[in-house]
């Protein structure tokens, strides 16, 4: 669904949004020592993982530029809203 | 210099505090051994400047926010000589961020515009550009538009010399006119555009309204924006423009679609989602506070545009935002029209937990918070 003429993920605003697959996204979890529903969410009809092909519940992985210490990760669940 | 030893230390310190150190260790011509320790205590350090879990960081962000602030509405109201164009600034828009308004006083958009156009050079071109963006309605191009009492219609009289300059067409005048207003008919009659609406009762007050809807109908350009001004900034032409509509100025060919902004946050996010609107939250904070040469870390504003945008849309800071979000009555009650809901909790049995502050400070319990957030669990020796 290109109808767009613009690139989102282009834009200087927009972090890089990856979809992270099932062992990866458990191992963030792990990692922070949360459930999935504790995370930050993402609305499925965000327009920065349109063509990611998510479904509620998994796990976005956004490499913020960040003020203060240049490079961080942030994580975002899904959600069904 | 020292690029092993600094490798060493990726992921345990900061990307931005490891190329401070690279620097500074080339600057002061560190040995390997001290280089170490400067190292080693870098990290010490940054540890300890790590936030403690339980600290009252929301509290901290509030106050930082909160007294600068105070310093500000002094000094918002009095502007000496002539800005560029009129936006809101200093406090009110403050609070128009954070409390995430979603009709924003002043719009404004910054337009970039994409490599052979964004110089100085071609002004034919540039008007044509503007011309695209600027919004051109049909008061604008018509010099009467009246009613015909006796016959019941709206008669539209075109200002051909304006429509001219502006190259609009009559066929396309036509085409808006009867795309944007699907109730009624409309039809060419020699110096005129006849307007007759298709309802059966044709009343006055229908007739009146048609023409309020006439006026406002855009002929050309994009819906919104009311006025443009180029400017010159860093050697590049850059478009201000009063109004947002970023959609569609992002669709325009001559647009730097990868840097045009808008100060609406809300029409970021349904752009280029929530990461987006997160950064522009933090960009428009800053810039408010840049602007009146106030000193907030960044931190709390990032802190704070964080917590705008977890739930995945912009949540402002107040009853419906935020704060209704919280599970506790208590909390919610403690914020704003504590009776609603109090009266809404009682009606459908809610239960407080006293998992949070506030709820707590109000039953004049310990809080969760610093020394009174972790329990103490005791291993009772087996047999005693």
């Amino acid at each position: 669904m290109a109808s767009e003429k613009y690139d989102v993920a282009k834009h200087v605003l927009v972090p890089k949004h990856t979809k992270l697959s099932e062992e990866e996204s458990q191992k963030v979890l792990d990692k922070f020592n949360v459930t999935a529903r504790q995370l930050p969410k993402i609305s499925k009809t965000d327009p920065t993982i349109k063509e990611l092909d998510t479904k509620p519940g998994d796990v976005i992985e956004i490499e913020r530029k960040s003020p203060t210490v240049e490079k961080t990760k942030f994580y975002r669940v899904v959600s069904s809203a | 210099m020292h690029e092993d030893l600094a490798r060493e230390y990726k992921g345990k310190i900061p990307e931005t505090l490891l190329k401070e150190f690279e620097k500074q260790s080339e600057d002061f011509k560190l040995s390997k051994a001290d280089a170490k320790k400067v190292l080693e205590k870098l990290e010490a350090r940054y540890l300890a400047s790590k936030i403690n879990p339980g600290e009252a960081i929301g509290i901290i962000t509030a106050e930082s926010f909160g007294e600068p602030s105070t310093q500000m509405t002094l000094r918002t109201f009095h502007f000496a000589g002539v800005a560029e164009a009129q936006i809101s600034l200093g406090l009110p828009r403050l609070i128009e961020i954070f409390d995430a308004r979603k009709e924003i006083e002043t719009p404004l958009m910054e337009i970039y515009l994409k490599s052979p156009y964004n110089s100085n050079a071609d002004e034919k071109k540039l008007e044509k550009i503007i011309a695209q963006i600027k919004e051109i309605n049909m008061e604008e191009v018509a010099t009467s538009i009246s009613l015909n009492l006796t016959k019941m219609h709206v008669e539209i009289r075109l200002n051909k010399k304006r429509m001219k300059d502006l190259e609009v067409s009559d066929a396309s005048v036509l085409k808006q006119l009867k795309i944007s207003i699907k109730t009624s008919d409309f039809e060419e009659n020699g110096e005129f555009i006849v307007a007759t609406p298709k309802s059966k009762e044709n009343t006055l007050p229908l007739l009146y309204m048609l023409k309020e809807k006439i006026k406002e109908v855009t002929v050309k350009g994009t819906e919104g924006i009311k006025q443009v001004l180029p400017v010159n900034r860093n050697n590049e032409l850059v478009l201000l423009a009063t109004g947002s509509n970023l959609k569609k100025i992002l669709e325009i060919d001559e647009v730097d679609a990868t840097r045009t902004t808008t100060n609406d946050i809300f029409e970021i996010q349904k752009v280029f989602g929530i990461e987006a609107a997160r950064n522009a939250i933090i960009h428009e904070a800053l810039r408010v506070i840049q602007d009146q040469a106030l000193e907030i870390d960044i931190r709390h504003i990032m802190f704070i545009a964080d917590l705008m945008t977890t739930t995945g849309v912009i949540k402002g800071i107040t009853r419906s935002g935020i704060t209704g979000e919280k599970e506790s009555v208590l909390a919610r009650a403690s914020f704003e029209t504590p009776i609603v809901h109090i009266m809404n909790a009682s009606l459908i049995g809610e239960v407080d937990m006293l998992n949070s502050v506030i709820e707590n400070v109000l039953l004049n319990q310990p809080v969760p918070l610093g020394t009174g957030l972790p329990g103490l669990v005791t291993k009772m020796k087996k047999g005693d």
